[in-house]
């Protein structure tokens, strides 16, 4: 059995002057959020303040000057994100487009899609969605069945994609679709392309659905026979499942895998005080948090250097889930109503519902306990 | 300096497969001082290996020291090697040049595993270091580690030093929580391979255990622990060589809490996967996991390291919580 290894790394030189610019951003612009903005954090959306981060150069932070990018580093690029979520700013408008849709068209866009879609991103513009699950397509991702058909100029497009976050109010996604019947049930992962999908197009329905929280995150797709053009295609026709999977490295891998609640423990650490179990929980929640954030920097490392680090991915962000789960049920047991300002308990009250969202989202726990056992060696 | 320190760990690895099966951890817990396997260990420099070269050890640094304690892990090492490398280190940086052969590090409370085949001790309370020849050790043997584990009575010391102040006053307490996180991080990595050929190899329902996805998520979880502890006990070894062991108290903490609790989830799950057959004297696996449930509780258990990092966190308050993580291995901004 390989095992995995984590070698550790240290941030870049850059870091803290990086960091002192995104407090003294971060302390002004969030002064009045209410506990809903960093309960949902980057499944929040906040055109605005995407517009301000775009113009401080802090997306598409790696991409080339060409495109208007940063040309600064992977772990420079690591800052700024965890900088963000450690206040649980919302970056949702362009997190997506900043974490996987941009890479994506910059590794395997064709030169025009570059040139129309990063300058976008990187300012701010251009709010991005993931068209991955269906309605009878979640865990088994590529059992999906939205179909594209070629006809001139382009392709026809018709079926459901669901859970889509923020899509309503996005203006693109990378959408993943069967573009060719697979060639036998075993074969399922074959036939599917992605393409750059207009959320606008004609034929395409989007359907707020509430979450349990009562807040329209996500949506159902509908598209009925929409018509999307060739040149929007990304990479090969067919090798869509290859170039998803390599995606989800990057997907998986970010500090926003285990910092989702931790500003509730920012928020109700002064509070606390007076809790004889306070020490012990809060001490073995940042020794956690602590070695969780070595295991992230060490897989951001491993992309710096161009590696695909899935597997290293799947286990921290399965061990970042768990953390994150765990916060606000330790918090709730530390805290007395009685005695707590009321903006923590509604930061509580909201992270207990939405944590459930943390070992969903980006691929379940099962799924990716599955990707770990593979790697150590169970069939 | 990596170099030197995969070519260490590769030398205690391979001197720990000939000379450390199962049969002389056996023995080892019977009361057989596994003497080849010290002479052996002597022979390559080991226990001086944290000792300045100039007081005629090797000059490793605490990451060194967390890497080979942790391949000593690996094979639940039935020698004290690592209390004596820390005993030492702790001598020398007193400025007391330490004596050859086992010194024993006294902890606050403990039974010194191996005590009686010591000629010294060493004990650092409050900042200062004492090397002890004790007058004679009341023996006795770990609960659950069975270890030979004895205390020693003492005379007047042989000689006292003041360590410098990046030991801070708790400096055998650094150590030794250091010293048995990293073994924990090592023990884990053995039984989730034992773990994982026993689930590929036992049948049960027609094919092997390990084609359960029940089984498998537990493994995985295992895998996640076992990760863990070993990051965690890698950056205590980072902090404490830039910063000296009372610099590095916050790693140091996260690295025994960390590897603690991962030493109980993963010790419950390579029991339950293993089932009946790991509950027998027979089947090696105990000789793994009682250490590591005996190591939790050395240097101190998950609790009182949680509280120390949980009390100062609280004391500096939320507003610092964020900045006091990232700021530990960044110099500040001009």
């Amino acid at each position: 059995m390989p095992s995995l290894q984590f070698p550790l790394r240290d941030t870049p030189a850059e870091a803290p002057a990086l960091r002192a610019e995104l407090r003294a951003f971060l302390a002004e612009t969030g002064r009045d959020w209410p506990p809903m903005v960093p309960a949902y954090s980057w499944m929040g959306f906040d055109r605005d303040f995407s517009r301000e981060v775009g113009k401080r150069g802090w997306i598409g932070m790696t991409w080339p000057k060409a495109y208007g990018g940063g040309e600064r580093t992977a772990l420079e690029r690591y800052v700024v994100l965890e900088e963000m979520l450690a206040v649980g700013a919302p970056v949702g408008a362009h997190w997506i487009g900043d974490r996987q849709s941009g890479p994506l068209i910059l590794r395997l866009g064709t030169e025009e899609q570059r040139r129309e879609f990063l300058p976008r991103i990187i300012r701010g513009e251009m709010a991005f969605a993931i068209g991955l699950s269906e309605p009878d397509s979640g865990s088994d991702l590529a059992s999906l069945r939205t179909k594209a058909e070629k006809v001139p100029g382009g392709w026809k497009v018709n079926g459901r994609k669901v859970w889509t976050s923020s899509a309503h109010r996005c203006d693109f996604m990378i959408a993943l679709l069967r573009t060719a019947p697979a060639p036998d049930p075993k074969a399922k992962h074959q036939g599917l392309s992605q393409f750059l999908v207009d959320l606008r197009s004609s034929g395409l329905t989007i359907r707020p659905i509430l979450d349990l929280v009562g807040q329209d995150g996500f949506n159902e797709i509908t598209f009925d026979d929409v018509f999307v053009p060739d040149a929007m295609l990304v990479g090969q026709e067919g090798n869509g499942w290859e170039q998803a999977t390599a995606e989800l490295a990057f997907e998986r891998a970010g500090p926003e895998r285990y910092l989702s609640s931790l500003p509730l423990l920012t928020e109700a650490l002064n509070d606390l005080r007076a809790e004889p179990a306070a020490p012990e929980a809060v001490g073995r929640l940042l020794a956690r948090a602590a070695t969780l954030r070595q295991m992230s920097l060490s897989v951001a490392g491993m992309l710096q250097e161009g590696h695909t680090p899935a597997r290293e991915a799947a286990l921290v962000k399965d061990a970042g889930n768990d953390f994150e789960q765990a916060l606000p049920e330790t918090i709730r047991g530390l805290v007395d109503p009685a005695r707590t300002p009321p903006q923590v308990l509604e930061m509580l009250g909201l992270m207990t519902m939405v944590a459930r969202s943390y070992s969903l989202r980006g691929g379940t726990r099962e799924i990716l306990r599955g990707i770990i056992a593979r790697q150590l060696g169970l069939r | 300096m990596s170099d030197i320190r995969d070519m260490l760990v590769e030398q205690v690895d391979r001197l720990l497969s000939d000379r450390a099966d199962p049969a002389t951890l056996r023995a080892a817990e019977a009361g057989t001082w596994p003497e080849a396997l010290w002479a052996e260990a002597e022979a390559l420099g080991l226990p001086l290996a944290l000792v300045p070269e100039g007081m005629g050890g090797t000059g490793l640094g605490w990451g060194d020291a967390a890497a080979l304690w942790q391949a000593l892990g690996r094979h639940a090492a039935p020698i004290p090697l690592g209390e004596s490398m820390a005993a030492a280190a702790l001598l020398a940086g007193a400025g007391i040049t330490p004596p050859t052969g086992l010194i024993a590090l006294g902890l606050p409370g403990e039974a010194i595993a191996w005590g009686r085949r010591a000629g010294h001790l060493a004990l650092a309370p409050g900042g200062e270091a004492a090397l002890h020849a004790p007058t004679d050790w009341q023996q006795g043997r770990g609960l659950i580690a069975r270890e030979p584990a004895d205390r020693p009575v003492l005379g007047a010391p042989l000689a006292e030093g003041r360590l410098p102040g990046a030991y801070g006053p708790d400096a055998a307490l650094l150590a030794g929580a250091l010293l048995n996180a990293a073994r924990i991080a090592g023990a884990l990595e053995t039984v989730l391979l034992m773990t994982v050929d026993y689930a590929n190899t036992r049948k049960q329902f027609g094919r092997p255990i390990g084609g359960f996805q029940a089984v498998q998520q537990l493994l995985a979880r295992c895998a996640g622990e076992v990760a863990a502890a070993g990051v965690a006990v890698a950056n205590a070894g980072r902090a404490a060589d830039r910063r000296g062991l009372a610099g590095a108290e916050f790693e140091i903490a996260a690295a025994k809490v960390v590897a603690g609790e991962a030493g109980g989830t993963g010790a419950e799950i390579v029991h339950q996967v293993h089932a009946a057959i790991g509950f027998t004297d027979d089947h090696p696996l105990h000789l793994f996991t009682r250490r590591i449930w005996a190591w939790r509780d050395g240097a101190g258990p998950e609790r009182l390291w949680a509280r120390r990092i949980g009390d100062a966190a609280l004391a500096r308050g939320g507003a610092h919580l964020w900045a006091d993580l990232t700021s530990r291995d960044e110099e500040p901004a001009a």
